[in-house]
């Protein structure tokens, strides 16, 4: 059974249909990139799939328990439980483009925050995680530094590291090097390439052409709210034959 | 006006300062929890609630200090009148008999009930600006981290609040200080007023300019006070 199933999605804003019928698994393990050109609708899926918005139509269920579905009778969807959501909530780890950490918290407190306070994780269990997870990201000795005082990527690690620290079973990703140096996105490519190793599932939304071709395993291409085309990175890189994913790939051959 | 006198008036206005003080302390203390709650309401998501608290500041806001302070002084004293008229009975007529609307604390208690009234509002606005001026990516950090609303805001937000508020805070601050003064309107014995009998009583300008000096030094005080309290909040940008 995949642990990210998401079928026939539907999202408006007002009288624009941004996501118009988009359906795909995510199996365990897998690392899934979401591409296709701006305004395709890749964040707004991601974030019906975080219920950060609310999805019109459809049906998504996350590691067996679904999120919510549509009354076809009534037209209207239906969410689960608040404590249902509030499972599926954290299961679930998001890592946004501007990175959000917390800028009055130091890098320990943004870590241990939710695992002190949501899962009620003693306090010391809860800083040795995110020791563990600061050496793994590079990140060690960088415990009391405040966000301000970190570069880009230094402070997307930590919002990684964040996210990892409530143990998710899917980690998401909206663009996470959108607001990062060219020079600064190899830092994160190889911590997600890390994470990928460690087979942990990770969904990421990219204009990074690098990313989808060498960490994901199935790439997802979208367009104006549909899903054009998706396959393994050689079907889609090396021999598609949708044009408009032709089109849209010559942008990036140089 | 020899040193001598300048002393003696010096003498009356210090020990006519803690009246200041006092209402200054009152209305700070007050003013900000009561504040607090009217952003809260102003956020209600009952409309009637926002509405009503939209009034109650653009009243507060848009019409003087001294009006209000007037307004709230006279109102017993009017309704006592206007009862006896009438001949008005019950609990509500017995309980504004029975306010002695010529004690000292009836006077001080409709001073603190005019600041408190008119300096919330402000307040109210001043942290309002502030809880939005924090960017949504906050709120939606948080709640995917599993925190509750109230954890969001007491963590999160709050935190986050206080600092950005300090500068405007401490403007308000300022002007309370020297609002107090607005109190002489009713003959509430504080410095200004003391000053002004001091005046007539040497036939000098002089006690104004020393009642000028208290204000300035309070205000340096706050000043240095806020500057201290902005640079414990300067751990982060």
């Amino acid at each position: 059974m995949a642990i990210l199933e998401v079928r026939n999605i539907v999202k408006n804003f007002d009288k624009l249909k941004v996501l118009k019928d988009i359906s795909f698994d995510v199996e365990q393990g897998q690392v899934v990139a979401i591409i296709g050109p701006s305004g395709s609708g890749k964040s707004t899926l991601l974030r019906c799939i975080n219920q950060l918005e609310k999805a019109d139509g459809g049906e998504i269920t996350v590691d067996g328990t679904r999120m919510f579905y549509t009354d076809k009778e009534k037209g209207r969807v239906v969410y689960a439980s608040k404590k249902e959501l509030r499972e599926i909530r954290l299961k679930i780890g998001l890592v946004f483009q501007n990175f959000n950490l917390f800028p009055h918290q130091n890098v320990m407190t943004n870590i241990t925050g939710a695992p002190i306070h949501v899962l009620k994780m003693p306090k010391d269990e809860a800083r040795k995680k995110a020791d563990e997870l600061l050496a793994k990201m590079g990140l060690t000795g960088k415990e009391k530094a405040y966000p301000c005082e970190l570069s880009g990527g230094q402070q997307q690690r930590v919002s990684i590291a964040r996210a990892l620290a409530l143990n998710p079973k899917i980690l998401f990703f909206d663009e996470p090097t959108s607001a990062l140096d060219p020079e600064l996105t190899g830092e994160i490519l190889k911590v997600i390439k890390e994470l990928a190793k460690e087979k942990m599932t990770m969904v990421i939304v990219t204009h990074e052409m690098a990313f989808a071709r060498d960490v994901a395993n199935h790439v997802i291409f979208m367009d104006d709210g549909y899903i054009v085309e998706e396959g393994s990175p050689q079907e889609l890189f090396g021999n598609t034959r949708n044009e408009r994913t032709k089109q849209f790939l010559a942008r990036f051959k140089d | 006006m020899d040193w001598e006198s300048i002393k003696k008036v010096t003498g009356i206005l210090l020990e006519y300062l803690p009246n200041t003080l006092k209402l200054f302390a009152v209305t700070l203390l007050l003013s900000i929890p009561v504040g607090m709650l009217v952003t809260l309401l102003k956020k209600c998501r009952f409309k009637p609630v926002a509405w009503l608290t939209n009034l109650y500041i653009l009243i507060m806001r848009g019409t003087p200090l001294m009006l209000q302070i007037i307004v709230v002084y006279y109102a017993v004293p009017m309704l006592k009148a206007g009862m006896q008229k009438d001949g008005s009975q019950g609990f509500f007529a017995d309980f504004i008999n029975n306010i002695d609307t010529r004690s000292d604390s009836y006077m001080f208690t409709a001073l603190c009930i005019a600041f408190v009234l008119n300096y919330a509002a402000y307040f109210a606005e001043i942290f309002r600006g502030g809880v939005d001026s924090i960017p949504k990516g906050q709120y939606e950090a948080a709640s995917m981290l599993g925190m509750t609303r109230m954890q969001t805001f007491f963590r999160i937000i709050l935190p986050q609040v206080t600092k950005r508020v300090i500068p405007a805070t401490s403007n308000e601050v300022i002007t309370l200080i020297k609002d107090t003064s607005l109190a002489n309107i009713i003959a509430y014995a504080e410095i200004t007023m003391k000053a002004k009998q001091q005046m007539n009583t040497y036939s000098s300008i002089i006690p104004l300019f020393i009642v000028g000096v208290f204000y300035f030094v309070m205000n340096a005080v706050v000043t240095v006070a806020f500057a201290v309290i902005e640079k414990k909040f300067d751990y982060y940008k």
